[in-house]
């Protein structure tokens, strides 16, 4: 336990320390919420869907914990290159001790993360019909959790960064934008529609967006139910590769 | 009693094909200061991994203070400090907050937390810095500080894997004065790689000189000379691997391909 939690200290401290990732990592939800929300906000008025702003504040929260989680996880691989990951799996604790301590700090992070965007988003005249904060948290830990452990176990497979584009752009973007992030799912095409549902991001973003403003895709029991399993299955994946690390 | 603080018994580590130890044996007594001397390749970072439970051997057995490093590990983990070739403290954190997490990590009884750091930090002269970041510090100040980390839990013995690497002759001096000083106060035992002769032949009571992943003489340094004849490393290692390779005729490929290679030159 206390291994774990001094990890998770680590990470937090990290965090707190590098205010130019804070504010670098707050770019591009931003700037998502800005043009988007303001350039299609006209368009989707017109075409009988409501307040854009309202629709995408759910949306960007959701983008800022995914990159902030993800990479996050990937960490791992500085940690590898730069010999800290050394110290801890020499020391007499388990290698899931590790990885959960690390992995916690990481979603703990990220759910700082995705607070700031949402707290920003007031400037561009959000204003949500729901308050249910705790709840709210809760799905965001969920998903940053996920997002933790999937990035941990790309990382342990990998020994340097020569992936990175790859992955941002095979897998970070997709999931994000095939997600119903910037757009509602239910007037999306079959293809997109499935392929969404394939997408763990999308029932986090439908969970925050029901707790936000009330409207919804699967409904909140089965978001939950979703986001809850895949979260489980990515923790035990990501925890396993990391303990077959060898460095 | 045990009197041995490592113990390596035919151990051979195998990575997909390729040998990295072959069949080394050796032992080390309590209070010690041995060298695992070799040239880059050698083997040396593969045996070290080895006695740290990092790697797994494909044969053999290690003991370390009398415990198995493949079904005791953490006991193993706990009796002995590390401090490895490539830095392995957080830059972003502090010199204290290093120390505290490596604390936590290995369950060092609150009480005993604070004074321990406050001790090990003013013997490696670091104590003043302690709430800087260790982004600011150069690399003899890191690998002090690594040392002073290594030390925390109170090991019984401590690995150094290259201690002085990449430091100049100055701190590398220093850097012994404290390696000795640890090994006389709490007699405890030291084991270092190197490819330093000189450093060896200086430091270590006894050294083992490994190569292409055998261990290829072990001895006092005065043995080792006898054998050698030689006072230079390249002279020592010209011989003893050309030895090696005229023995070697099935075995290692790397080896055989060297053969080839110089009987075409």
């Amino acid at each position: 336990m206390k291994a774990i939690y001094i990890l998770w200290l680590r990470q937090v401290i990290r965090y707190f320390r590098t205010r130019s990732r804070i504010i670098g990592a707050l770019g591009q939800p931003l700037l998502f919420l800005f043009a988007l929300g303001y350039g299609l906000g006209p368009i989707f008025a017109k075409a009988g869907n409501g307040n854009y702003i309202e629709f995408l504040v759910p949306g960007v929260v959701a983008q800022s914990i995914l990159f902030t989680s993800l990479f996050s996880g990937i960490d791992v691989i500085w940690d590898k290159q730069f010999g800290f990951l050394k110290e801890t799996l020499a020391a007499p604790v388990s290698r899931l001790e590790i990885m959960l301590g690390r992995s916690l700090g990481g979603a703990t992070v990220a759910v700082f993360q995705g607070i700031i965007v949402f707290l920003l988003s007031f400037l561009a005249g959000f204003k949500p019909k729901n308050w249910e904060s705790i709840f709210i948290i809760f799905i965001m830990f969920l998903m940053a959790l996920f997002f933790t452990s999937l990035g941990t176990a790309i990382a342990s497979l990998l020994d340097d960064l020569q992936g990175f584009q790859l992955i941002m752009n095979f897998l970070v973007m997709p999931l994000f934008f095939l997600s119903g992030s910037l757009f509602p799912l239910n007037n999306a095409p079959y293809v997109l529609k499935i392929i969404a549902s394939f997408d763990p991001l999308s029932f986090g973003v439908d969970a925050i967006r029901f707790l936000l403003t009330g409207t919804t895709q699967f409904g909140l029991p089965i978001d939950i139910t979703v986001l809850s399993i895949c979260t489980v299955v990515m923790v035990t994946m990501g925890a396993w590769l990391f303990s077959k690390i060898e460095i | 009693m045990n009197q041995l603080s490592i113990d390596v018994r035919n151990v051979s580590k195998i990575f997909k094909g390729f040998t990295a130890v072959n069949n080394i044996s050796f032992s080390v007594k309590k209070g010690e200061i041995f060298a695992f001397l070799g040239p880059n390749g050698a083997g040396k970072s593969t045996t070290i991994k080895m006695l740290t439970t990092l790697l797994s051997p494909t044969k053999g057995e290690i003991l370390v203070n009398g415990f198995n490093t493949q079904n005791q590990k953490n006991e193993v983990r706990k009796s002995f400090g590390i401090v490895f070739q490539d830095p392995s403290i957080d830059d972003q954190l502090t010199a204290n907050e290093n120390m505290r997490i490596h604390a936590a990590l290995y369950n060092v009884p609150k009480e005993m937390v604070k004074v321990r750091i406050e001790e090990l930090l003013k013997f490696v002269d670091l104590y003043d810095k302690r709430n800087e970041l260790v982004k600011t510090f150069s690399g003899g100040m890191r690998r002090r500080l690594e040392i002073a980390r290594g030390l925390l839990h109170t090991p019984a013995v401590l690995f150094l894997d290259e201690p002085t690497s990449g430091l100049d002759p100055q701190t590398r001096n220093s850097m012994w004065e404290y390696i000795e000083a640890i090994n006389k106060e709490n007699n405890m035992t030291i084991f270092f790689t190197t490819h330093y002769l000189e450093e060896a032949e200086k430091n270590a009571q006894k050294i083992a000189i490994i190569d292409h992943g055998k261990i290829i003489a072990q001895g006092t340094s005065k043995e080792l000379e006898k054998q050698t004849k030689t006072k230079t490393l390249e002279e020592a290692f010209l011989k003893m691997t050309g030895k090696k390779i005229r023995e070697d005729e099935t075995g290692n490929e790397i080896a055989k391909l060297r053969m080839v290679m110089r009987h075409r030159q």
